[in-house]
């Protein structure tokens, strides 16, 4: 059972690695950036990661924030302070929600097609023609995806935020009664500027978690079809994980000294 | 021209390469023949460090491809052409855009000569008039002659087939290997074929290697090759229905 336990933890250890040296080779080819078929590559995948993705992110913020408001609104009910649902929802969405829901819808649908796409040009021999002709599949299909995700995390986390306090509000304006006018200006007084930028922080972490997790796994592909569907779900897990874990260190470093 | 000595690969446990030697000489066309599994493709990623030996050495002219890295691999590899079994086109890009890129990525030509050089290259391979279309859109055949096109398209010394004319009809076979001989006739350029296509070895092949059991079983001309005594080598032209006459006779003589 050590053995077992131990060649895991070794295995483990060497996807790390691996994982790291390939954030790292993306970060050095950041100098290509300016190139013109970068540029047209990180246009491509700021539509795919964000536009492609916003339909899904509105939804899914609606409705977190008329949850949250809903929850919060009956506990606060029982105090008479329902007027506060305004500062519950904003905080929570900015601080984590935002963020956190973001960081899990991009994984789910954005770091597993990473992962299918890269998974399938590895098994189909197209990454070893890439090199073949001395081209650089770090620089030619990582970094742009590394750059789309890091600008387009953060713009979307605080996208999913602003549309969830919209959501907050109008359930507190329909089921609470807390006008839309008091909700927001609730909301605005107790929201501070750290709030903003501590969740947009976390989002940008989260996309580069994301890019490296999926880009790696995709990269790693072995045994055909099959293994494109293990890359994926693989990546899918590993970035639930790491968004959890890396976003509770970063609240704990920021908010409580 | 291209050296293998004493080439190790381990694979899983399973000694692929078992001390393998052979070489191959400028300007013929090697061809690498046996059953699957026998590693052939192993063989031929060697060439251009895809896979690495556990021990041996890989040389490629005065340069030792089995150790080499960065700038010294990427001029190692510039001297190659390589075809894929399925072509290994990139999915979201043309006929035309696949055949540029090399172009694109290595050299310094403006974006006139880049299309004009990969339409030259598109034309070679009768795939003028689908340079628009995408991977997904043609058949197999086509897309081994379009990874051929971007196989040439940097006038490599040394081309590398993988499999050219499995999954292929007959006619596209014949196309492709007629391809590989031009290739050799009127640019001198040096090919490696892996095929399991005995009719094609015989035709196109300057010498035929047969692999088993992790080494070179033999190395010959076609016409030795066909009246070799060799047991994997009779074992396999019988499989293969091949009788001294046939349409490579006019390679045998």
């Amino acid at each position: 059972m050590l053995e077992n336990m131990g060649r895991h933890a070794l295995s483990a250890c060497r996807v790390v690695g691996q994982a790291t040296l390939l954030f790292t080779d993306a970060v050095i080819s950041l100098r290509y950036i300016f190139t013109k078929r970068s540029r047209k590559e990180v246009l491509i995948q700021l539509f795919v990661s964000g536009i492609k993705s916003l339909g899904v992110i509105s939804v899914v913020a609606v409705f977190t924030g008329m949850i949250l408001a809903l929850q919060t609104g009956i506990e606060l009910r029982k105090f008479n302070q329902e007027v506060y649902i305004g500062t519950a929802v904003m905080v929570s969405m900015l601080r984590e929600m935002g963020p956190f829901m973001t960081g899990l819808i991009l994984a789910a649908c954005v770091g597993s097609s990473m992962a299918a796409q890269l998974g399938t040009m590895t098994v189909s021999e197209e990454i070893d023609a890439l090199e073949i002709m001395s081209i650089d599949p770090v620089r030619f299909l990582v970094m742009p995806r590394l750059v789309a995700m890091a600008i387009m995390t953060p713009f979307l986390s605080f996208y999913m935020s602003m549309m969830g306090v919209l959501g907050g509000g109008v359930v507190g304006a329909t089921q609470l009664g807390v006008s839309f006018s008091a909700y927001l200006a609730n909301a605005e007084r107790h929201a501070e500027v750290k709030d903003l930028y501590v969740g947009l922080f976390k989002a940008f972490l989260f996309g580069l978690i994301i890019t490296t997790v999926s880009c790696h796994e995709g990269l790693s592909t072995t045994q055909g079809a099959v293994g494109v569907g293990m890359a994926t779900r693989r990546s899918v897990i590993v970035s639930f994980l790491l968004i959890l874990i890396v976003g509770y260190y970063i609240t704990r470093l920021f908010y409580i000294s | 021209m291209i050296e293998f000595k004493n080439v190790t690969k381990i694979l899983n446990g399973n000694a692929i390469l078992n001390d393998m030697s052979f070489d191959v000489r400028k300007g013929e066309v090697f061809v690498i023949v046996g059953p699957s599994g026998v590693g052939k493709s192993v063989t031929l990623k060697h060439m251009v460090r895809l896979m690495t030996p556990d021990k041996g050495q890989v040389r490629v002219g005065d340069e030792m491809v089995s150790e080499a890295t960065g700038a010294g691999l990427e001029k190692i590899r510039s001297r190659f052409g390589y075809l894929f079994q399925g072509g290994a086109l990139l999915a979201w890009l043309t006929i035309l855009e696949n055949v540029a890129l090399p172009l694109r990525e290595r050299t310094d030509m403006n974006d006139e000569e880049i299309l004009a050089k990969a339409r030259e290259m598109l034309r070679l391979v009768g795939l003028e008039n689908d340079e628009e279309k995408y991977p997904a859109e043609v058949s197999g055949g086509m897309k081994k002659r379009a990874g051929l096109a971007r196989a040439i398209v940097g006038n490599p010394e040394i081309v590398l087939y993988d499999e050219p004319t499995s999954g292929l009809d007959p006619v596209s076979s014949r196309t492709i290997d007629s391809l590989i001989d031009r290739l050799k006739r009127e640019l001198g350029v040096t090919s490696v074929v892996v095929t399991h296509d005995l009719h094609s070895a015989l035709s196109i092949g300057t010498r035929i290697a047969m692999l088993h059991g992790g080494k070179v079983a033999e190395i010959s001309t076609p016409a030795e090759f066909v009246n070799s005594s060799n047991e994997e080598v009779r074992s396999f032209l019988e499989a293969s229905f091949i009788t001294k006459a046939g349409i490579w006779e006019r390679n045998l003589k």
